[in-house]
């Protein structure tokens, strides 16, 4: 994320999201950073805000499209 | 809602691409990104080349170039056109029908069907549709669905979002009887509870344009527009394309009795190409079957991008071969609507520049 957003401390923020620290744009970035390094095609549908607004709601995203915990 | 038509096929199809070419390269600093997200982005979006209309140019000029060019080839003849059906968001006028416009101007015969449907990036099969039904009159042997749309005017500039993808183009479908017993079928929804994830606010008859509603104003993500502008929630239209559209094609699918590795191709609009693999994952889908590079080379040009994905991927395949072809066409509306059908051994299935 600090790759996307480097002008952001995100180890200090409680809402990504909330706090405008990534947009859309730096979901579909993550988005395709996650799919890459791990192998995978996350859902589309799961592709909302609210999955990627704390460093947790990804993991949780990342273990339900096949990433072992 | 599931469609069925008997004995209907499409002959040919033309694509007319403006020949001005914009490229994403040149214009990123208009951006509100760093150098090293657009150089990201323009991979994972398909930000590339887009062509879009010269100021002045119209809709109806696309149309006629490429009419005239069937004419002048001998692919199509003025008295055999029985109906003419023109799917736009973007108009000549209000008033009249734009395709009374291109009836005029081409000298067509007056005892024609002209309609204008305002429907944009589902408005292929949406056409096609209204082809299928025209055509169960007796007087009525041959229709031209035209597609045809210049929103590259109608967005700013400034608009990170939609600017770097959006094209123009228009299309002409040539669709008649035909005796083989071949069935198609079709699938067409709509929500209008999603009509403002896509909508020019001003310019119509409820907030016509004013100098007001020119001023550009710049929203939290950094996107300046006005409210003569195109406004697309990115993320709205994004989960409502990935949430109906695998089902709509499952339910098309199982109407036909067929499954996805009998259709041998998917030609699906083109919005941007994260949309499209993300698409074509969830349904399990090869991009080899599924081609998602009609916005890196030509920008999104709303409904007319599925023939544009069509002339350009399988043009020279389908003057000779014959292929199961899955349509889906999904946007502005809301509106989500398929097609699967037998296509092949077509007159002519090119593109032209105008």
């Amino acid at each position: 994320m600090t790759e996307i957003r480097p002008e952001f401390d995100f180890s200090e923020s409680s809402n990504f999201i909330e706090e405008g620290m990534l947009d859309s744009f730096d979901i579909v970035s993550l988005v395709a950073s996650l799919d890459e390094e791990f192998g995978i095609s996350i859902d589309g549908t799961e592709i909302l805000p609210e999955n990627f607004s704390s460093v947790d709601g990804i993991i949780q995203l990342l273990i339900k499209n096949g990433v072992a915990e | 809602m599931n469609l069925k038509f008997q004995n209907k096929k499409i002959t040919g199809i033309l694509t007319v691409l403006p020949e001005n070419e914009v490229n994403f390269d040149d214009e990123i600093d208009n951006y509100d990104f760093s150098r090293a997200q657009s150089m990201k982005l323009k991979l994972i979006m398909g930000y590339g080349k887009r062509r879009v209309v010269k100021e002045g140019t119209t809709i109806s000029d696309l149309c006629i170039y490429g009419l005239n060019y069937l004419f002048d080839n001998g692919l199509l003849k003025k008295e055999d056109i029985d109906a003419i059906i023109l799917v736009t968001q973007s108009p000549d006028h209000f008033v009249p029908a734009t395709s009374h416009i291109i009836q005029g101007k081409l000298d067509l015969k007056k005892d024609i069907i002209c309609l204008d449907i305002n429907q944009a990036c589902s408005g292929y099969p949406v056409g096609l549709n209204q082809a299928f039904m025209q055509l169960e009159q007796e007087e009525v042997n041959k229709v031209v669905v035209l597609n045809a749309d210049m929103m590259s005017c109608k967005v700013s500039a400034k608009d990170r979002g939609s600017r770097p993808l959006t094209g123009d183009a228009a299309s002409i479908t040539i669709v008649e009887n035909d005796t083989s017993g071949s069935t198609i079928y079709g699938t067409v929804n709509a929500d209008g509870k999603g009509a403002e994830a896509l909508i020019i606010p001003a310019g119509g008859f409820k907030m016509p344009s004013t100098p007001k509603t020119a001023e550009l104003v710049t929203d939290k993500n950094g996107n300046s527009r006005a409210l003569d502008h195109l406004v697309m929630k990115g993320d709205d239209v994004f989960n409502f394309v990935q949430r109906e559209v695998p089902p709509m094609v499952e339910r098309l699918l199982d109407k036909a009795g067929k499954t996805k590795d009998d259709v041998d191709y998917f030609m699906f609009h083109q919005p941007n190409k994260f949309m499209l693999k993300k698409l074509a994952d969830k349904m399990g889908i090869s991009y080899d079957k599924m081609p998602n590079n009609i916005v890196e080379n030509f920008g999104n040009s709303s409904g007319v991008s599925i023939p544009t994905n069509i002339t350009h991927n399988l043009g020279e395949k389908l003057l000779k071969e014959d292929f199961l072809i899955c349509l889906a066409g999904f946007g502005a509306g809301l509106s989500w609507s398929s097609l699967l059908l037998n296509l092949g051994s077509l007159d002519f299935c090119e593109t032209i520049d105008y």
